[in-house]
This record gives structure tokens, sequence and C-alpha cells, in this order.
């Protein structure tokens, strides 16, 4: 069977299976729509929040970027992951012992404010819209690079998948698609990483690979990658650090605390029975996000040593880089790479018109490498390659069968659709539920809200797909914003709510309101107002990076302290919380007497 | 629900528990993994220098540990103060 057949067949299957649990789970409540009934076993729930998590870009272009940035790409690594351990521990046992469907409307029912509210569901859509736009076009991008259709069509098609099993199903369809979506992007991501951690170093598992041997060698896989590019003129793999150590380390911190701070994240654990499952299932969560982000460093170190090895001979031989006949010839060079070349996402191009591909950094400030490339007659760089390469053709250029190839293509799908979904559930219950019941129709039937519910989410289904058709300039830099946005609003604005007893509504809203002015500030400064070409301020603010040398996307962790620092200036000088709040700060805190989450208000 | 426990007693113990594993959270990543990844790449676990893997593996091996030991000791703080669920 050919490679498109195959891939028809994996991707169609998958899809049935999801619309299949659609049927299978539609939702009749508001409870079941909401928080899937709070009925979801903790480990089941711990996969859902894996795939919700996950989303395309972790999926395709993660182990890429650890790829280019080396050592450096570990703040993603323990970005992503150490966030839960903050969740787990600050947020989600309390939030469920509140035992209410949304975000929002914990903080208005603490801060005794409906103002407080509308701030939260303000930052709720500005951070969820932003990130589901990424999702939108990854879900184009994917069906466009595997199924040979339009990045349109695969929107489309994506936008009617998601409406059949989210509107439907609501928090508990998207539940239960999740966890198979779940195991088919696991799959899809292990089986390659295993057959090339075998080829390169004889382990299976590719976590031990990495730290391994490379096959009839005794020279270690990391060792010999560090002295390829080096020698090549790249930074040293295991070292290259982001920036400053300094900007890795805050990055680092924003990352994890906007990770805790992400809606569509802590809502997860609305659905689960107890306090002590919500405990539970943040670890379960994490064990099954490992299972991807600690084979995700070992796919980009060995996709970049297979990299060099299929253009420089001389990799596997260990022989010079540099020699003429070390380069391969271009008319030689493998089907993979022609068929890669079409996307645009592999461009070669013989600058020094010798017929052979010299891959390597041609903007080095290693004296060595330059003189040794110049002495070559190295004209240039000839070859570049996109960063989502090292997942996508991973089993092609490992040789894989064409099964794996297709599952791939399924996985990437799964990613993709399973993150939009939670997005949209995030985004719908803030729109029916803190803004038509808390602010325009408290006196709403439930039916009336499952309705307004279902048409917020079909709405909200058809902007996303809009935007992901027509994306604003500004597509790439807003993964970055939900980031800054959910670190410096609503994570600092939760754990007052939670482990400050006097914590008032004025210190709550002034912190929130502080916090993502400024992180919006800098990362206008750098990028433009609302990311519009040409408002960039720099000169206003003394250039690019001017707070220690930190990057915009770092920004969200002083986002978070200067909310820290205003909410507790501000709490000092205004008046006490009213007395039955505290009650309830000290009723949150103890797990006895959690009921089902519910939505009264 | 009854106030008979004893609210302040339970809230520092949790605090207590809270603050040794953000300690232990904050030492592998922020201080094994950034702050003294160079010094500890000198060290070598297999083919991976120390460092490194606590980049790029460790740290977030000892994340999971981290929260599953939180849900335990949690659960047994729960019961001394007598606030679990039924």
């Amino acid at each position: 069977m050919d490679l498109q057949t195959t891939t028809y067949l994996v991707v169609g299957a998958s899809f049935a299976l999801y619309i299949g649990i659609a049927i299978w789970a539609r939702a009749g409540s508001t409870s079941e729509f909401y928080a899937a009934g709070g009925a979801v076993h903790p480990v089941m729930n711990g996969m859902a929040t894996a795939a919700d998590w996950m989303s395309a870009a972790s999926f395709i272009s993660m182990a890429g970027l650890i790829a280019n940035m080396g050592y450096g790409g570990g703040l993603f690594l323990m970005g992503w992951t150490g966030g839960y351990v903050l969740l787990a521990m600050l947020l989600a046992p309390y939030l469920r012992k509140f035992g209410k469907f949304t975000v929002p409307q914990f903080i208005g029912d603490r801060f005794y404010s409906k103002s407080a509210s509308t701030v939260a569901v303000v930052c709720l859509l500005t951070a969820s819209l932003t990130y589901i736009i990424g999702q939108m076009t990854g879900v184009g991008v994917a069906f466009s690079r595997f199924l040979n259709v339009s990045s349109d069509t695969g929107i489309y098609i994506g936008q009617a998948i998601v409406f059949l099993y989210a509107v439907f199903g609501g928090m508990k369809g998207i539940t239960y698609t999740q966890v198979a979506q779940y195991i088919v992007l696991i799959a899809a991501y292990i089986i390659p990483a295993v057959f090339i951690s075998i080829a390169l170093t004889g382990n299976p598992l590719p976590q031990l690979g990495l730290g391994s041997t490379m096959s009839g060698t005794d020279m270690a896989l990391l060792a010999k990658l560090d002295t390829v590019v080096t020698e090549l003129g790249f930074g040293k793999y295991t070292t290259t650090t982001a920036g400053s150590t300094l900007n890795m380390f805050v990055y680092t911190m924003s990352l994890m605390i906007g990770t805790a701070g992400l809606p569509h994240v802590i809502m997860r654990f609305f659905t689960v029975p107890s306090v002590a499952a919500a405990r539970s299932s943040a670890g379960w969560a994490l064990v099954f996000i490992a299972l991807l982000y600690t084979t995700a460093p070992a796919v980009a170190a060995m996709a970049k040593m297979n990299l060099h090895g299929t253009v420089n001979t001389a990799v596997k031989t260990g022989g010079d880089l540099y020699a003429e006949e070390s380069s391969i010839k271009a008319d030689e060079r493998p089907d993979w790479m022609k068929r890669w070349e079409k996307t645009g996402l592999l461009k070669f191009t013989d600058k020094n018109g010798d017929g052979r591909i010299q891959y390597y950094n041609d903007a080095t400030k290693n004296p060595e490498a330059k003189a040794k490339a110049e002495a070559a007659g190295w004209k240039g760089n000839e070859l570049t390659v996109n960063a989502d390469i090292i997942v996508l053709a991973n089993p092609e250029i490992a040789l894989l069968p064409n099964w794996v190839i297709a599952l791939v293509a399924a996985g990437g799908l799964a990613a993709a659709l399973s993150t939009a979904a939670g997005l949209l559930m995030a985004i719908s219950s803030a729109v029916s539920h803190d803004l038509v019941k808390g602010v325009f129709m408290p006196d709403i039937s439930e039916k009336g809200e499952l309705m307004a519910g279902k048409i917020a989410m079909a709405v909200a289904i058809v902007v996303s797909g809009y935007l992901g058709l027509n994306p604003p300039g500004f597509a790439a830099g807003t993964v970055a914003l939900a980031f800054g946005i959910a670190a410096s609003s609503l994570f600092p604005a939760i754990m007052m709510g939670i482990f400050s007893k006097k914590m008032n509504k004025e210190g709550a809203m002034a912190g929130m309101l502080a916090g993502l002015f400024i992180t919006l500030f800098y990362v206008f400064a750098h990028k433009g107002i609302f990311f519009i070409k040409g408002t960039e301020f720099l000169n206003l603010i003394g250039g690019a990076n001017p707070f220690f040398g930190i990057t915009p996307e770092a920004f969200g962790a002083i986002g978070a302290l200067v909310n820290f620092a205003v909410a507790f200036a501000v709490d000092k000088v205004t008046k006490e919380p009213p007395e039955h709040i505290q009650h309830m700060v000290e009723a949150v805190r103890i797990p006895r007497g959690s009921k089902m989450v519910d939505g009264a208000h | 629900m009854q106030h008979s426990h004893d609210a302040q007693g339970y809230w520092k113990a949790t605090l207590g528990l809270l603050t040794k594993i953000l300690i232990v959270w904050f030492m592998v990543s922020f201080g094994a993994g950034i702050l003294f990844a160079d010094l500890l790449n000198g060290i070598k676990l297999g083919g991976y220098p120390l460092g490194f893997w606590f980049a790029h593996q460790g740290s977030i091996y000892i994340f999971i540990a981290l929260i599953f030991y939180y849900g335990k000791a949690m659960g047994d703080i729960d019961r001394e103060f007598d606030v679990h669920e039924d």
C-alpha cells in the first residue's frame, strides 16, 4: 500500500474513533457539559490533561526547537513540566474544593466582586483566544503536510470534527476523546523514537539511549554530537544557554507559573470526584506528559545527529568534516530531502557551485571553524532546515515503514485537535457561565444555560477557524503572550485568594491589572502595540531587552512579581475582606466537605 | 461543616510540607539544571553531563516524584487533623 493510502486509512480510523466516542458521551446537563459530571477517574483525567496540554507545538515543534537550542532548550522541558508541581500543590486541590465550574467564578466569589470576575474573564478570553489561533493553524498545517489537501480545507475539516464532539459532548465528550487522542499521539511520538534510538545506540529506551555510546564505538552520543557541531561552527550542544543564565532562569519561571495559571488546564481538575483525586490526578497528568517530554530531548539530539550524518559522511566515519568528498553530492541526496524541499521546510542552494551540500554555521564566532570553512572553499551554509522537520521527517530520515509515518500524521492531528477542544471549552464556559449567567441573565434556566454554552462554543469554533484561516500578523508571538497573561494575572490572583486570608478585592484587582499592564507594556514595546508592525516603542524604554537583558517571552514572571507587590501594597491601605469571605477561605483550605462541582452563584 | 478541627495547626503543617517540596523543586530545576549546571557538567552520568541531564531529564522525573509524595503526605496530614474526605 502506498504512503498516501496508508495515511488516509490511519487518520480516517482515528477520526471515526473520536466521533464514535462523541456519540457515546453526549452531555445532557450543565454539570456534564462543564465538568463531565465530576466523575472522571484521576488517571483518565491525567491522560486527558496531558492531551489537553500537549499542543501541535509540543508535538511538532518542540523537539526541533531543542535541536536548535541544545542545552538551553531545557527551559521548555523544565518550564512546561515544573508548572504541574505548582498546579498540584498551590491551585488544583483548593479550586476543586471550592467546587464551581470556572476560574473567573472563583475569583469573583473569593474577591466578592463582579468586576474582579469580569477582569478574570477578560484575561481568560485573551489568553485562550490567542492560544487557539496557533492550534487552528496547526490543524491546517498538519492536514496540508500529511493529507495533501490545502491548509484551508484542513481547517474546515478540523472545525467540523471539533464541532461534533465538543458542542454535543461538552466537557464529557472532550474528556473521553482526549483520552483516545492521548493514546494516539503518544504512540506516534514514541514509536519512531524507539526505532531511532536502537539504530544509533542499540538501546530501545530513548531516555537511556541519549546517555549511551554510539553503536560500534565507545564514544558517548552527546560527546560525539558536541564534537561534530562545534567543529562545524555551531554552539556546543550540551552547554549553549538561551541568552544569559538569568534570562534562562526567568524564562523557565515564567513558563512554570504560566502553565499553572492557564485556565483550560486548571478546569480539567474540576472533573475529578474529590480533592484527593485532584492531587493525584496532577501527578498522573505529569507522568503522561513526561512520556513525551523526556523523549523529546532524545529525538532532538538523535535527529540532529542523523541530519548531519546524512549530508556529511565524515560524521559517521570520524574523518575530516571539511574534506571535499565528505559533503554529499546534491544529485545523490536522499528522496525524503527532495520531498520536504517541495514544502519549503527544507531548502538547498549551491552557493559555491561545487554540486555538493555544505551544512554548517557560516556566522560562527569560532575562528577555527571559520578558517577551515574558508580554506575548504565553502561560500556559506547551503541547507536551511525548519525546526518542524525534526519530528515530521524523522521517520523518513530513519527509513521507517509507511505505517509509522501515517501514525505521526494522526498523532500531530490528535495533538492539535485535543488542545483546541480544551481551549474552546474554557472559552465557552467563561462566556455562558461567567458572562451570560453571571452578569447578564442571572435567572437563566439550566436548559437555557446549556444552550448558551453550546452556542458560545459554536461561535468560538467559527471565530477561531476564521482567525486560523486569516491569521493576524502576530500569530507567531501569541503563545508567549498567552503564557505571559496567565502568569502575570491569573496565577497570582488565584494563589493569593487561597493563601492569603486577608487579601481583599482592591488588592487583587489592582494586582491583576498591574501585572497584566506591565507584561503587555514590555511585550508591546518589542513587538508593537497589539502586534501591529511599526508601533514598537523600544527607544522609549531604552532598547531591546532593557530589563536585565530579559526577553519579552520570559517576562511573565516579572509581571507576576509586580502583581504580588502591588496587591499587597494596596491591600495594606484598604479595608479587610468581610468575615464570611475569610471563613470561605478557611473552608477552601480543608478537603472535608468537598462536593460535586456545581454552578450556583 | 464543623470547625472543631485545629485549622491553624493544619494550615501550618500544610505550609511546612509545601515549603519542603518547593525547596527540592527549586534545587533540581533552577539549581542543578540552570545555576549550577556548568559545575555539574564535570560529572558524568553515563554519557550525560550531569547538569545537562538535570535540565533535559532529571528534573522532570523528580517533579513527578514530588507530586505523588505531596499527594501521599497531604493525605496523612488530612487524617492527622481529621479533615479528610469520607
